[in-house]
């Protein structure tokens, strides 16, 4: 077993003094982060990205970074359902189909039963998910060796195919929104030939759109416009959570072991094929729902119905980054901007990172166990203190939060020019929220357009402007297929409903 | 939504029709935009390979008709419900031009001066603090965020008159 001798070496590189703090510290920002309105996983993690420029550098500083970045991750991750259950505000959008039951819950006095369910099972989840990319990860990374452009082009495509064809969203918007971000991706100069694209004579454009910059407006600037719209009402329950209560409900929790095993298997899926935490989260929720003999009491307060959601979503949260890195597509918005961050720090993400960067790989890995245990701890412990952060009121809160974002966005490039796009961003996300057009392709489509682009020319190079490469052999033919397939779904899916109606 | 001022008035800013056309518009345009740069760098093949303008031309074409299609969709629907109230859109207003004005000043001010009045005209015109809290929140914000970076981790942050009066530029 090659991968637990690597994954030890990982521990101890893990286990030293520095990474165990820097975890701790990451995961207490992480929550803070998770339950602040208007800053969350994705924007949480840009605004701190910069910060870690300086930390990169030092010897084995990646591998501190990156476990200081994720672990800010699993922190907001947590930390989404403190407020779905006691406030009734899903802090992070996963955490939306954790208030069907766990605010019900908390309104009946079991707030610290529902608290207690969520961390658990979203630890459960992440566990799941962490072991999946311990075992599958080599072997993908090891089958994307084989990979040229057209194969790598065929993996993008399936990455954008899958977001127009699974998002809740009119497919035409999703599609109309991710070649907004292709468009945003391609402005500045053009890395193969040197031609200035889209800059209309503007020097602030030279370097193009920075996708940090684009995410700390859409997911920051524009998630306090709409809470602030959607009004501030924070009546929250009060959250006790005593050992008792951790104990009781835990032995309470084997009960629903099916739950947890089906809502990890779509979590994982959901993550790896890029649908990301939100859908995987209702998906749990609704699986569960169908399956469990008190599937109608569902939406009154059952524990189950905070467990199915949190598995799934903390599942596709974690397996998300199982593609980031091992082809260098990365699942989520959150896994986009770590992604980014590797690239910042002069790694590159995909098949040789396995190779070349074994101590960085396999320090990360380490650290996700590691890493949701310390969450684990700290929620568990902490939950009345971050409880009262969204007592805060949001007179205070607000400002500083975009005083936060607008230092994010300057540490970016010290450019002014970027704070005012995050402001535009901020705007653009605002109305693209209201009028349903998604984010999240958007941001994938900003951080993947240029290599995207790239591996197509390089493809359309190698077959002289033939199309048919995408097909030419079986292994990218079946990406390629499989990726028209997704793509054609809502379609497909569309189709065979007006066949059943007009045979019935 | 108990706690905004301006709960009843209920009246529709905007249209959900008329939102939807006007971001049907603006991505046509962009599209329109992203073609035409396009059409300027060449399209085609040259000798060496695609020229830039190969892979965003098509891009532009896809935005322009899935914008065409999201127009037609949006037509479509029969009931033509609010997008934005005003009361709605007055809030969301009341934070976006404080927002735009604290990005002009700290262009002029730099950024910590620029934050200690931003927090504390938000806190008063919004949430009607007493003034020693105002001072408190927004002295301490700044105070904090230029220990983070300016000492501990040493990344310098837009600075402005009153900075350079201390000598801490």
């Amino acid at each position: 077993m090659e991968e637990i001798q690597s994954l030890l070496h990982g521990f101890q590189i893990a286990l030293s003094m520095k990474n165990v703090v820097l975890m701790f510290a990451g995961v207490i920002l992480g929550v803070i982060i998770g339950v602040l309105p208007g800053l969350g996983g994705a924007n949480g993690v840009a605004i701190l990205l910069p910060l870690t420029f300086g930390m990169a550098q030092l010897p084995g500083g990646t591998t501190s970074a990156i476990i200081l970045l994720s672990c800010i991750y699993w922190g907001a991750l947590f930390g989404g359902a403190i407020t779905s259950i006691l406030f009734n505000i899903p802090g992070e959008p996963w955490s939306v189909a954790t208030t069907f039951d766990g605010y019900p819950l908390a309104q009946n006095g079991r707030a610290g039963e529902a608290l207690t369910a969520a961390f658990t099972s979203s630890f459960v989840g992440a566990l799941v998910a962490v072991i999946v990319i311990t075992f599958l990860s080599p072997i993908v990374a090891g089958f994307a060796l084989e990979f040229g452009p057209p194969e790598f082009f065929a993996v993008y495509l399936l990455t954008f195919c899958a977001f127009i064809g699974m998002s809740k969203e009119p497919p035409f918007k999703t599609l109309a929104s991710m070649m907004l971000g292709f468009a945003l991706a391609a402005v500045g100069t053009d890395p193969v030939t040197g031609a200035l694209r889209l800059t209309f004579g503007a020097t602030s454009l030279l370097s193009g759109f920075d996708f940090l910059v684009a995410v700390i407006g859409l997911f920051g600037i524009g998630e306090i416009l709409l809470t602030l719209e959607e009004g501030l009402a924070f009546k929250g329950a009060s959250a006790k959570l005593n050992m008792k209560v951790v104990l009781q409900t835990w032995k309470e929790l084997p009960k629903y072991w099916l739950t947890s095993v089906r809502s990890s298997v779509v979590g994982c899926f959901m993550g790896i094929v890029p649908g990301g935490a939100t859908p995987a989260s209702f998906m749990g929720y609704g699986v569960a729902r169908r399956f469990s003999k008190d599937g109608a009491k569902f939406g009154s307060g059952m524990i189950e119905g905070v467990v199915a959601p949190e598995t799934a979503a903390h599942a596709a949260g974690t397996s998300a980054l199982l593609p980031m890195l091992t082809l260098g597509v990365p699942g989520s918005p959150t896994a986009a901007v770590l992604l980014g961050g590797l690239l910042i720090w002069g790694l590159q993400p995909g098949p040789l990172l396995f190779v070349e960067q074994k101590d960085f790989v396999w320090g990360l890995i380490a650290s996700m166990y590691l890493g949701n245990i310390a969450g684990l701890i700290v929620v568990l412990t902490c939950v009345p203190l971050f409880a009262a952060i969204l007592r805060v009121p949001f007179s205070v809160i607000a400002p500083v939060i975009i005083v936060i974002c607008a230092i994010g966005a300057y540490t970016v490039h010290n450019a002014m020019f970027d704070v005012w796009m995050m402001i535009v961003f901020g705007v653009l996300g605002y109305a693209f929220k209201k009028l349903q057009y998604p984010l999240a392709p958007l941001v994938l489509a900003i951080v993947l357009g240029d290599r995207a682009e790239a591996s197509f020319r390089q493809a359309m190079l190698v077959s002289q402007g033939d199309m048919a490469v995408f097909f030419s052999n079986s292994l990218v033919g079946s990406i390629a297929g499989l990726a028209l397939f997704l793509l054609f779904w809502p379609l497909l899916s569309l189709l065979i409903a007006k066949l059943r109606r007009a045979s019935a | 939504m108990s706690e905004s001022p301006q709960e009843e008035t209920g009246r529709a800013a905007c249209r959900q029709k008329s939102a939807e056309a006007a971001a049907a518009a603006l991505f046509f345009l962009a599209g329109a935009l992203v073609v035409y740069d396009s059409l300027r760098l060449g399209i085609s093949w040259a000798e060496d390979g695609p020229k830039a303008g190969y892979f965003p031309f098509y891009i532009g074409v896809i935005i322009c008709v899935s914008a065409l299609v999201n127009f037609v969709m949006a037509m479509r629907v029969a009931a033509n419900r609010t997008f934005v109230e005003a009361g709605q859109l007055k809030l969301v207003l009341s934070v976006l031009v404080p927002a735009a004005v604290y990005v002009a000043l700290i262009s002029w001010l730099g950024i910590y001066v620029a934050s200690v009045l931003f927090i504390a005209f938000f806190m008063r015109w919004l949430g009607k603090y007493d003034w020693w809290k105002l001072a408190a929140v927004s002295v301490g914000n700044s105070v904090f965020f230029f220990v983070i970076f300016e000492i501990w981790f040493k990344i310098p942050l837009p600075k402005g008159p009153l900075e350079a009066l201390f000598g801490l530029n």
